[in-house]
Parts: C-alpha cells; structure tokens; sequence
C-alpha cells in the first residue's frame, strides 16, 4: 500500500515529519517498507538571481551570467536560450550533485572563462523531461532553498511517497483514510472529518438490480446510481499525480475515479458504461461453464456458485473482483452506472483463488470492505464524477440491505495490563479505541464497520497495546517453573538422534541436512515413490516425493561432490524419512555412507577402498552409542538397494531390524550416478529398545585376579559357513571359562581347495577361582574343537 | 690387594664393550677369579689373618662388581646413543590420515537453542513434518479462507482419485507441534518445537524447506513483558553479547497481540554484528497466543495465557556464524560442510559456552 505525504494530509491534520510518521506506522503494525523523498535530492539547491547576462566572448551560444546568490554575486558560463538578466533560477553551486546529469558539479573554465556553478533545467532535477531552458521561478527568494519553495509553491513535485506492509487483519488500513486515523489516535495529527453532498437526482431511471435470494450471502447489498451525459477525458492533474506517485497508470478519469477511492477510502467501485448493458442487471451464481472477458482482456471461464453480475447478454462482471471488458468505460463513454456493493469476503477468497485473478478490487473485498459505508461511499464517487464531468443523476438504486455487523466486547482493563505487560491506564485504554472508531458503553466496546478483524477481546487488547506502542515494552523476568537447577528435558528419542549424530561426527563423517523431498526415480530405487508420498504441486520434479530412506539424498550429495572432484566421502544425515502420507507415517532414522577410499593416497600406504567392514566398525559405534543391545543376530535379506551378498541386517529376532550395513548395490549406484562402489549403513533409531534400568549405578566390575590364557584355532570350512556361527560354537564351548573369541584369520581357496576356507580365532580364557593347568586347557579345547565341528561342519587344521 | 684392586679398576675402564666387560668379570670375581681364588684362600688363614684379609676381600669384590655395572650401563648408553644417531626419521612427512567429521550448523544451532531454553525449563517437543490441515491452520486460527493460508506457500500432499479428504500439507510452522502438545499435556506448559519447515518457495533468500524453533509458554499470569525478556535473555545468551530487542505492533491470526521482533545491530563495512549500534533486524515474530488457539488446543483461554514465537534456525544460524548463502545448508558440498561445520566434541553448554 502507497500513498503520498500531501494525500495523508488529505485526512490528517498534522505537523510531524515524514521520519516521524514513519517511525510511528512501522511501530503501529503498518510496516513501512519504504520511503521515497523526492526533496531529499534537491536540498542542496537554492535560489538565485540573474543580475547580468551577455554573449561569451568565444561562443555564440553561451552566455556569461552574473548570477546573486546567498553567498554573494558569482559567475556562471550558460548556455540555456533562456538565460537572461532579471529571472529567478535553481542553483547548484560547485561540489553539488545532480540527480539527473548524474554529476558533480566543478569550477569550470569554459572557453577561457571561468564558471562557478550551474543553473538547472527541470530534467536535471528530475523534475519533469523538459529540457529546453533552466528553471524560471515565479517568486523566491536568493538564498531560498529550493525544496522548501517546491513544499510552498509545487508540493506535488516533492510530495513523499510511503509504502506500508499490510498485515491481512487491517483492510482498514487499505486505505488512507484507516492509516490517518491509526496516526490520529497515536498522537500524531487530528483526524479531519470526511463529508459529501451527495447529488441530488434529476431524473428517475428504470434501469433494476436484483440479487438471487441463494446469493445475498454473498452479496447482501448493491448500491448505484445513473450518470446520463458525463465527459470522460484525462483526469485533473492533481488525480494523475496522486495516482501517478502510488504507482498506477491514469487512464481515463472515470476508471481514475474507482482507483482513487480504492487507495483514499478502501472503497472499491465499479463504472458500467451504461449504453453497454443490456436490460437490467442481476446478481447471481453462475451455473458454470459462462465465460466472460474481463478488464485484463482474459477470458474467464465462471466455476457453478461464483457470484457474477449479468444483464440481459449474461455476465458483465466477475462480482467484486474485476469488471467485464464488454461493458467497461471507454473515452467515448457518456452514460454510467456507478456501482457500489459489499462483497463477502470468503466468498471473493474462493473465486479469486479459483480464478487466479489478483486485482485491488479482489485484494480488498477479500481482507473485508467497510459494508456500512457501501451507500456513502457511491456518493462520493457520483459528486467527484459529476463535479468534474458534468452529468444528470438518478435516483439511488438499491438491492439487499446493509449487513447488520454491529457487535460489542468487554474491555477488561486489568486482562489487558496483565497481557501486555505494560501498566496502560484504563483511561487511556478508552480513549486508544474511541480514537480508533470503537464506542464505549459502560466497558463494552461496539466495534466499528470498518474493523471486521475485531472478533474477541483480545482483539482489543491488541488495539490498545499497538497504540500505546510495544516498542515502549519493558522486559520482566519470567519466573522458573520449579525453583533451584533445571531438570533434564531431551527424551530419550531425542538423546540418541544427539548421540548417533555426535558419534557418526567423531567416525569422521560429515553431516548433511539434505531436503525431504526427492525425485521419483531416487524415492523409488529406495522404496518409496509412490503416490501416498507424492507432493501435490511440487516445485520441481526433483522434489517430487517425501522421501522414504535418508540415503538417497546422500547419495545424491555424493553425486555432486563426485562432480566437483571429490571422490572420498564419508556423510551421514539424522532425520525422518515417510513411509506414508499420513501425519505419523514418518521414522527417525540415521544413514550413513562411505564412498572411495578411506583417505587420499599418502606416504605410509594406509589408504585403501572403503569396505563393508569399514561401514560394520561404524554403525557398531553408532548402536553402541546409543545404547543398543550388544548381544545382536546378524541376518542377511535386507531390501533389494542392497548389495545382495554384501550386507547384513543387525537384528534382535527376525522381525526387530536395529540397523543394516553394508554394500550398496551396483545397479543403485549406477542410477544415480555415483562412481565406485559404495557403502552404508541406516539405523532405525525408534527401533532401539529403550533401556530399563535407568538408574545411575553400574554393577560391580568383576575382574579375575587370575591371569589369563590364549588358544588360537584354525578350523577349514566350508566357504559359506559364516564366522560368527563359528565363534558363537567357541563361545558356548565353556561360557564360565571363555571370556572372548576372536576371529583373526580368513583364509580362502589354495591348498584347501574349491568352496573352502580356513578360519582362525583366538580364544582368551579367564579362569576365576584357581589358575588352569596344561589338563584344563586340554579338555576346554577339545571342547571347543568338538562344538566348532558340530556346528560348521569344519574340522580343525593340522 | 692394593695392585689388585688399582689393575682391575683400570681395565675396566678401559674396556671398550660388552664382552671385554664380561671377560673381566670372569677374569676377577668369576668362579676361578683372581679375586675368587684369593677368597678361597682365606680358609688356610688363622682366625687372626681372616678377620683382617675377609672384609678387605669382600670389600674389593663389591667394589670390582660395582664399577663392572657401571662400565656396562655406560657402554649401554653409548651403543644406544649411537643406534639413535642412527635412526632419523623425517618427521616433516605427513602424519598418517585420520577422517574429521562435522556437525552441521542445523544441528549445532537447535542444540544450542535447546540448551538455553532448557535452562528457563523449556522442553524439547516434536511432531509429524506432513500435516492435517487442522492442526497446521484451522487449529492456528486460520480457516480455508484466510488470506494468509494463500501466503503461505503451502506444499499439499497427493490425493488419489475419489479421495474427497482435504489434502494433509507438508507443515508449513511448527506451530502444530504445539497444538500437539497443548492437548497431551494441557496447562502449564513450556515447550520449543524445532524441526523442518516447508514453503513452495525458491529463490536467493528461500529454500522450499527450512528450520524453524517456536517458543510457547502457558500459564496463570505470563505476559508479553515476560515474552520480551525471554527473548533477550535467549539472543544475549546466543549472540554472547547482550542483545536488546524492538518489539512491533503485527499481525498473526494466532497470537492477540502480535509482535515483530527486531534484534539490535550495526552494520559496518558490510558486517552484520548484534547486540552493537542502533541498527534493527527483523529476527522474529512472537505474540500472545491466540484464546481460540488455546481453545482448539482444549486450553481454557480464562484460566491460562501465554507467549508464542518462531524463528528461523537457519537464519540466527547465518547471522552468528556469518554464513552467506541459505541455499547452501542444504547442499552437501564438502567444502562447505567441513568450513562451516562444527567438531563432533564441540557440544554447545550453557557452562562451557555456546
């Protein structure tokens, strides 16, 4: 919303600077987001005399002036036609900037003589594109600054220009009117009354409006009269300028008329030429499937229930939004109807999203028009258009009845003090809403037409703080809710997301926070991508879909690292991926990858290709760190994004997933464009059991005094046999004796032959209550020999 | 025994290793040593003899074994010596590599955030990221015709074919996460909602998703005085530098009063630094929330009042830690992630710093 200084003083009586107002708006809740001052470029101007003017000695078409200024008589070297003895000029002395040459302007010698200074032609300030001589002022004085005589003598030329921000609960202030009295009831002005004569009627039309009954919830009245024999043309200066410096484009004054009222008293207004329609008008719902021409020579097509006005021809107007090209005024036009309706709001809301029409009419009647002044408001257009373009008027033509919006609330002086905060007098909490239109009966409060934001009581307490001004709040401590050092608030959910991200830092991986959405084809490589998990209007189709798995937005980050010539990476993200549309379809989880080598080539050959026991080592650290089971089952099966022989799913039972790591598969990485291979891990951070024992104790160490014993083993098995059945055999061979079994050695193929391998494990003895003899150790051997037999199939290498 | 002694010392001083050492301890207190065969010999002695030549005896033998030990450690040293003159290593080769992890500056921000508010007894809350259109708007105080609905950049989900439902929409606040909250847990309450955010928006200064943390505190008598001094007390204890704020008269359909929050800053050459000069950047908005907020959220707005306010994570993240480009968070480029990351120790506490 814009408006000029000058047009604000239109309803407001005031002396406060344009800083002030502004100041005051953006406090009030009408964020000024801009200020254009056409004067502040001209304050180094002032006023001068021509006292002497004659030919240059060297140039036919310049003059040498002696020119008076407030620093005493000066040369000037000229070369305007118009430079002559006795003029008042503008004068821009050495070291001022002009606007509009874009200069500086020096001491100069021009052809051997010297000039201090310049007098300016309005295109060099800007003013206007006139450029055929300087500036001649009627009357200033020497000395004048020339702004101050543009305020006095030519205020639209430096009439400043503000633009607010209106929040959607203020279409008062939609006009200038509503910011004036915001203005007035801060403090800064008097509000001047706003009156019309309306114009008598000369003549008795027959032209009717009419409502359908279905439709005066949408439209409860209408209000227009006939003006026969206007002379539409241009619109008076003042109206081009005011409307020129808001930014709209005048184009004939009565289509000026309905935009001026618009922007002055939120009043939207719609001119039919008269000659145009056909028969009388009506309101209705379109059936759907009409279409109409509108002001923006688009064609509309009208959806069943959206309120149009038509005549005899059909709709001639999209209802409170914008009006029929058919019917529209033209230079030619002589004979209006004025219009004058309320719209309701909800109603507007829907067809112009419908429609995807944004006009101001629309813009308005949708944030809520003064219904109340719908009558008056048609009789300030009728007096401007008659006064202006002549004409005879009919009578008022009326359908429906003023909507009744009358209604009252407490003001609860102390609920408003001990909202706000602010220690605001009850007086003064008064008088706040009587300067804003409101009246007080007793403490009920009748809300003004104008407000239709005004829905409660705490709508009153917002009226009263915003004037009293929360820029002037002061701080108070909020009191602890329990006394003495806070408690603990992060659940245990909120823990392990924390944990698992410090940890998976502290691995060396880099966390990414990486969008929710993605492409179809990623969500569906991982699961996802169907249409439960599909965004309706997207704003791209890399953005598709929620997504199901945090690794392919990872894999992607990789993609384009790999592009900027980055081939090593370890990232991870924590966060929720959606296994359905539905609020709560979404599960924490935390991924990881590592793609390359492990680091960049060096000098002691550490660096190798990442693996899947690199991505194992990982995701341990991460379940261990948030507090996983340690005893776990390793099973294969995980989706088919996997590598299908390399991977593991880490489970407690067959159906309780915690976490699966391992090789991407081939096909994944190449749809999506990673180089190498790759591999990962995902942990399902909900699946994790909560821990029960929550208390602080540890349970006493046992650490035998006894030292212990190592054995190594090495047993050939079958190549599928997998190492842990055969450390879990060890294992249980003697489960008070066998602190650890470790596998140290794989060894696969050569003198074992096809679909063989050796494995090799150390298993550490703890003997507790006497130290173990050669005897011992024999029998728990043969022990484990027997057990590791039986389960593998194995035997033990000789 | 004189000779003997003053022979043996010199030799062994002069012996030149190990083994020359060794050979001299054979030669003087070996089993047949000189020193050895003189003790044996004490035996023919009178008692008289003994008791004279036995101490002196042993005192030499202790004192031959004693200086044998030390030439040894000497020689010891010395060969060590010369093994280490030999074992150089150029020290300026580079260390074996070690990944560095980060913390992204998301997490870094949200942990700090929730450290401070948990001081003033803020809990953590959180909610679904796709909505029901009642909790993101009806709930708020925003019914399907109000205009900020259509400002709001809302992403919809899919609907299929004869499912005549509203749309569930991505959350475009986390304000749900309080109406959430309110109805488990009722009045009193202090919560912050962190999370992602969602708005069909993308340009220089906007991403489709973003990050967000809402306040909200519910009780018998807290106003928008004590709003104001929660919010500097949480920017001072953020920036690290006392923060005062602007508050503004604003309009949000679910607070009654409305208030834009500005914080204090100076910009100089070109540098944004708060809690400095009298500058004001809009952070923040906040209010009192709503009585048909409290309502929906099955508060009774007669007995308890409150604040509410939300803030951009990302955004207070770029403003303390000078990041450029909000686009960028949400890039994964590693150039990026390592800068602007945080080590995986540096865990944001109110006694260690923020």
């Amino acid at each position: 919303m814009k408006f000029t200084l000058s047009w604000l003083k239109h309803h407001l009586d005031t002396d406060a600077s344009v800083d002030e107002i502004a100041d005051a708006l953006t406090d009030l809740g009408l964020e000024v987001e801009g200020i254009e001052d056409p004067a502040a470029k001209l304050r180094d101007f002032t006023i001068a005399k021509v006292v002497h003017a004659e030919k240059h000695p060297d140039a036919d078409k310049l003059k040498v002036c002696k020119v008076q200024s407030d620093e005493g008589e000066t040369q000037i070297v000229c070369g305007a036609p118009n430079a002559r003895e006795g003029i008042t000029v503008v004068l821009a002395k050495p070291g001022t900037y002009i606007p509009g040459l874009d200069i500086t302007i020096k001491v100069g010698n021009i052809r051997g003589v010297d000039s201090f200074g310049m007098m300016a032609s309005e295109k060099e300030l800007e003013l206007s594109d006139e450029h055929n001589g300087i500036i001649e002022l009627p009357s200033g004085e020497v000395g004048e600054n020339f702004a101050d005589w543009l305020a006095a003598n030519d205020p639209a030329k430096v009439d400043p220009v503000i633009e607010i921000a209106i929040t959607p609960n203020r279409p008062d202030a939609l006009g200038v009117r509503g910011v004036a009295r915001d203005l007035a009831a801060r403090g800064l002005g008097t509000l001047k009354p706003v009156t019309v004569d309306p114009v008598p009627a000369s003549f008795e039309t027959d032209l009717k409006v009419s409502i359908d009954n279905d439709t005066l919830d949408g439209c409860p009245v209408f209000y227009g009269r006939l003006i026969k024999g206007v002379k539409n043309g241009p619109s008076p200066a003042w109206l081009q300028d005011q409307l020129r410096a808001i930014g709209l484009r005048p184009i004939s004054f009565l289509v000026d008329v309905t935009n001026w009222f618009t922007y002055d008293l939120n009043r939207p207004l719609h001119v039919f030429d008269a000659d145009k329609v056909a028969g009388n008008l009506r309101v209705h719902r379109a059936e759907g499937g009409e279409t109409i021409v509108a002001l923006d020579d688009k064609e509309y097509a009208l959806q069943a229930g959206q309120m149009v006005i038509s005549d005899d021809n059909g709709p001639e107007s999209i209802a409170g939004i914008m009006g029929g090209a058919e019917t529209g005024c033209t230079e030619e036009t002589v004979n209006v109807f004025v219009e004058s309706a309320y719209w309701d709001p909800v109603q507007i809301a829907y067809t112009g999203r419908a429609l995807k029409i944004n006009s101001d009419a629309r813009y308005r009647f949708e944030r809520g028009v003064d219904p109340a002044f719908t009558p008056e408001g048609l009789e300030h257009a009728v007096r401007m258009i008659v006064d202006h373009a002549g004409g005879e008027v009919s009578q008022v033509i009326k359908a429906g009845e003023v909507p009744d919006t009358s209604r009252a609330y407490k003001l609860d002086a102390k609920r408003v003090i001990s909202l706000v905060g602010m220690d605001i007098p009850e007086s003064t909490q008064r008088q706040t809403l009587t300067a804003l239109g409101f009246s007080l009966d007793g403490n009920m409060a009748s809300v003004p037409s104008w407000r239709p934001d005004v829905q409660g009581e705490a709508d009153l307490v917002e009226e009263v703080a915003r004037i009293a001004s929360l820029t002037k709040l002061e701080g108070k401590p909020l009191p602890r809710m329990d006394a003495g050092v806070p408690k603990p608030i992060l659940t245990d959910g909120q823990l392990r997301q924390k944990n698992a991200r410090r940890t998976a830092a502290a691995l060396g991986y880099n966390e990414c926070v990486t969008y929710s959405f993605i492409d179809r084809k990623a969500a569906t490589l991982f699961g996802g991508g169907d249409d439960a998990t599909m965004l309706e209007n997207p704003i791209s189709s890399e953005m598709s879909h929620m997504r199901p798995a945090l690794l392919p937005g990872l894999l992607r980050a990789a993609a384009r690292n790999q592009a900027r010539g980055f081939m090593d990476m370890a990232l991870f993200e924590v966060g929720a991926a959606f296994h359905g549309g539905e609020p709560g379809e979404q599960h924490n989880l935390v991924s990881g990858i590592l793609i390359g080598r492990t680091g960049p080539k060096d000098v002691h050959g550490a660096s190798r290709p990442v693996d899947v026991y690199d991505a194992k080592a990982d995701v341990e650290a991460v379940l261990a760190a948030i507090g996983a089971p340690a005893k776990v089952q390793i099973l294969r099966g995980a989706r088919e994004w996997w590598h299908p022989g390399r991977h593991g799913k880490i489970c407690l039972g067959p159906k309780k997933v915690l976490a699966v790591f391992g090789e991407l598969h081939p096909k994944v990485l190449r749809e999506m464009d990673i180089k190498g291979p790759a591999v990962g891990f995902t942990v399902w951070l909900d699946e994790i059991p909560t821990p029960k024992n929550k208390s602080a104790t540890r349970p006493a160490l046992a650490a035998a005094d006894l030292q212990a014993v190592e054995r190594d083993f090495a047993f050939v098995v079958d190549a599928d046999v997998e190492a842990l059945t055969l450390v879990n055999a060890a294992a249980g061979a003697d489960k008070g004796l066998i602190a650890d079994v470790r596998v140290f050695d794989e060894f696969i193929g050569g003198a074992l032959g096809e679909g063989k391998k050796s494995l090799a494990v150390t298993v550490r003895l703890q003997p507790k209550d006497k130290t173990l003899k050669d005897a011992d150790i024999e029998a728990v051997s043969a022990k484990i020999v027997a057990k590791v037999t039986k389960a593998t199939g194995g035997t033990l290498r000789g | 025994m004189d000779d003997l002694k003053s022979k043996y010392l010199s030799l062994i001083a002069d012996a030149a290793d190990e083994s020359a050492i060794e050979d001299l301890r054979v030669q003087a207190v070996g089993k047949k040593g000189e020193i050895s065969l003189k003790m044996r010999e004490l035996g023919k002695m009178t008692p008289e003899e003994r008791q004279v030549a036995g101490p002196a005896l042993n005192a030499l033998k202790d004192e031959i074994n004693s200086a044998l030990s030390a030439k040894k450690a000497a020689l010891a040293d010395a060969a060590l010596d010369e093994r280490l003159r030999s074992e150089w290593l150029d020290v300026t080769l580079p260390a074996r590599d070690g990944r560095v992890g980060t913390i992204h500056p998301i997490s870094q921000v949200t942990e700090e955030v929730s450290a401070i508010f948990a001081d003033m007894g803020f809990a953590v809350a959180e909610g679904p990221q796709i909505e029901s259109d009642w909790y993101n708007f009806d709930a708020l105080n925003i019914p399907g015709h109000h205009p900020a609905r259509a400002e709001m950049d809302t992403f919809y989900t899919h609907r299929a074919e004869g499912d005549d439902r509203p749309p569930h929409v991505l959350r475009t606040h986390t304000s749900p996460v309080q109406i959430r909250s309110m109805e488990a847990g009722g009045a009193p309450i202090r919560i912050i909602c962190p999370g992602r955010v969602y708005r069909a928006d993308y340009d220089q200064t906007h991403t489709p998703m973003f990050n967000q943390v809402e306040g909200l505190a519910i009780d018998k008598d807290i106003s928008m005085a004590n709003l104001k001094w929660t919010l500097e007390e949480f920017f001072s204890a953020y920036f690290g530098a006392r923060v005062k704020t602007r508050f503004r008269a604003s309009h949000f359909p679910f607070t009654e009063p409305s208030a834009e929050v500005d914080i204090q800053c100076s910009w100089v050459d070109g540098q944004l630094k708060v809690g400095e000069g009298d500058g004001w950047l809009e952070v923040l908005g906040s209010g009192m929330v709503h009585p048909k907020v409290l309502q929906a959220a099955k508060i009774d707005p007669d007995q308890w009042q409150g604040f509410a306010f939300g803030v951009g994570i990302d955004r207070i993240a770029m403003l303390k830690y000078g990041i450029p480009d909000l686009r960028a968070f949400f890039d994964s480029d590693l150039r990026w992630l390592r800068h602007y990351g945080f080590s995986a120790l540096q865990v944001p506490t109110l006694h260690g710093g923020l």
